[in-house]
């Protein structure tokens, strides 16, 4: 279980996150909104190490992981995608996975072998399949669709093996069909791997379709958390952040 | 040995074995390629050809070191060549006045070439590009001044002076000019094999990574500072190990040896033959060698010739010469495949 206590974290004066509580149950899965700037990526960040909380806690099993270092974090068992892939360009698809199966199998200093160790393949392997990147395996990272990069951005963290899976805004810059095929893919993920999943995400209709669990973020601050209906009905998310087309729509 | 190429035979042969394939090949390429570099005094007398091999194993190593900072890391370093002085000076000085056996002397330079390179590397690869390419020029200045203003131990601007003894060991008679030459051939050979075999090793795809996109590497649980590290310190080794082969050749070592400019040419090397594969800085080495001997031959201002050919590569092909031909030889590979 993911648990963050009283998380805090200022940028000059602007409390970009203020006092954030918040459990991920294992399993479970959970979408975070809010308008821009409220302070989601700057969330995952503290999550995953790229920045330093001010104040509080990320207990993961019951382990604090705060202030630690992105590898650290990593081998504990949080892997994130980013909201701009962020790949190896010059790789091929089959090249990324071994590497990052390499990094986690602790043979990223190995010298006297040749790359890739046959324990690397079987994993890799399966993550290709999952997300069906398999059939470009000898394609250079470079050359892939926006959509292909952004699932091999996933597969990269999936391949870790992790507890807890941070996917920043993994539909960003995608086409509204390309959009459903990928929150589709995220979904399925969820279901497969029994993994805890948390993802931000602008679409409201899709956060509504498919997240059992929402949480709103509004400058820095929690402003609602809870089943799809009820953030629809919240008065507060309502004012701050849906005006009133959703609420009118639920009703 | 291009990448392209050994990216074919991943596909030729079952993917579980091509690894270790891969690596029967390299070798088999290192043994023909000795064969045929020893066997060259059998059939020449000419001792030019021999000294021009000589020094291409010199900067062959330096070089091809240097592609790993560069080429595989994204680390372009400015001071490199502070590696290949300070390795043609300790392997000097150490015959010069412990006259211990070759061997042990080629060992000992190794070992003050690791933890100069750790001290140094320590400081400078936790900086980004330009800071990093300056940081390393520094202390290549350093270095070279140190040389110039500690006379009584270095020479100073005279260099090592009178020779450096060279007695037989292990069979190996490296006052003869063909022992010289095999020697040098040998070296050549097997560091280059041990540099390919970093570069194919999964660290070697650890350091790509850290190319293209090293943040990402340390949210995979990659120490990024401490790959970047051992990689500075593995190229100063290969790097010494070419400065011995010159301080061998020349009998001698010289503040040149430290200079920038050694840096500089290590650089240029690279920019003639291109980062992109392997072999690329040896392309390289050999061109610029042959160059050098045949412009200044022809004119006195060959700096501007040599200047022109950089331009030319530089902003004319935007690559090394072999990154050309590797990627002519991909394109051919892929309609071919098409028809």
């Amino acid at each position: 279980m993911l648990e963050i206590r009283n998380l805090v974290k200022s940028f000059g004066g602007v409390k970009a996150t203020n006092d954030v509580s918040l459990d991920f149950p294992d399993g479970s899965l959970t979408a975070v909104i809010g308008p821009n700037g409220a302070g989601k990526s700057t969330f995952f960040n503290l999550i995953t190490g790229a920045l330093e909380p001010d104040f509080g806690q990320v207990l993961l099993d019951g382990v604090d992981l705060a202030g630690r270092s992105p590898p650290e974090i990593v081998r504990h068992g949080i892997g994130r995608a980013f909201q701009v892939a962020s790949i190896f360009k010059s790789l091929t698809v089959e090249e990324t996975m071994l590497a990052a199966v390499s990094a986690d199998q602790r043979t990223s200093a190995v010298l006297h072998k040749r790359f890739p160790l046959p324990e690397m393949r079987d994993r890799a392997e399966h993550v290709m399949e999952l997300l069906g990147l398999a059939g470009k395996r000898h394609r250079t990272a470079a050359t892939l669709s926006h959509g292909d990069q952004k699932l091999l951005d996933i597969a990269l963290a999936l391949v870790l093996e992790p507890k807890v899976l941070l996917l920043d805004e993994p539909t960003a810059g995608m086409g509204p069909e390309e959009r459903w095929r990928m929150i589709d893919k995220v979904r399925e993920l969820w279901e497969s791997q029994k993994i805890t999943v948390v993802f931000i995400e602008h679409d409201m209709d899709i956060v509504f379709k498919i997240a059992p669990k929402i949480v709103v973020l509004c400058y820095g601050r929690i402003l609602a958390t809870g089943t799809p209906d009820e953030i629809r009905n919240d008065s507060a998310v309502i004012d701050a952040y849906l005006g009133t087309e959703h609420a009118g729509a639920a009703a | 040995m291009t990448e392209p190429e050994a990216g074919r035979a991943q596909t030729l042969v079952p993917a579980r074995n091509g690894a270790a394939l891969q690596r029967y090949r390299d070798v088999l390429i290192a043994l023909i390629a000795f064969a045929v570099l020893a066997s060259l005094p059998l059939f020449t007398g000419s001792k030019a050809l021999l000294d021009f091999v000589i020094r291409c194993s010199a900067y062959g190593l330096f070089a091809t070191s240097l592609n790993l900072l560069v080429g595989y890391t994204g680390l372009t370093s400015f001071g490199h060549g502070m590696f290949f002085g300070l390795g043609a000076y300790s392997f000097g000085l150490i015959m010069q006045k412990l006259g211990v056996p070759i061997p042990v002397a080629f060992v000992a330079t190794l070992a003050i070439t690791a933890v100069v390179a750790a001290i140094i590397g320590a400081i400078c690869v936790r900086l980004k590009e330009i800071y990093f390419a300056f940081v390393t020029l520094a202390f290549q200045m350093l270095i070279h001044s140190t040389i110039l203003s500690w006379a009584s131990f270095t020479g100073g601007d005279q260099g090592l002076r009178g020779g450096i003894p060279r007695p037989a060991s292990l069979g190996i008679h490296l006052s003869n000019h063909v022992h010289l030459y095999v020697t040098s051939c040998a070296l050549l050979i097997l560091g280059l094999l041990a540099m390919r075999q970093i570069a194919q090793s999964p660290f070697g795809y650890t350091l790509r990574m850290i190319r293209d996109n090293a943040a990402r590497a340390s949210f995979l649980g990659i120490d990024v500072w401490r790959a970047k590290l051992t990689v500075f310190v593995l190229a100063a080794l290969f790097a010494s190990m070419g400065g011995m082969v010159m301080a061998l050749f020349v009998s001698g070592a010289y503040p040149e040896f430290a200079y920038w400019t050694i840096s500089g040419e290590a650089i240029f090397i690279n920019m003639l033959g291109g980062v992109s594969t392997f072999l690329g800085p040896m392309v390289g080495t050999v061109l610029l060698l042959l160059l050098n001997d045949t412009v200044t031959r022809f004119t006195e201002y060959h700096g501007i010739v040599l200047g022109v050919v950089i331009l030319f590569f530089a902003l004319g092909l935007r690559k090394g010469l072999l990154d050309f031909v590797a990627e002519w030889y991909a394109h051919r590979r892929e309609t071919g495949e098409g028809r």
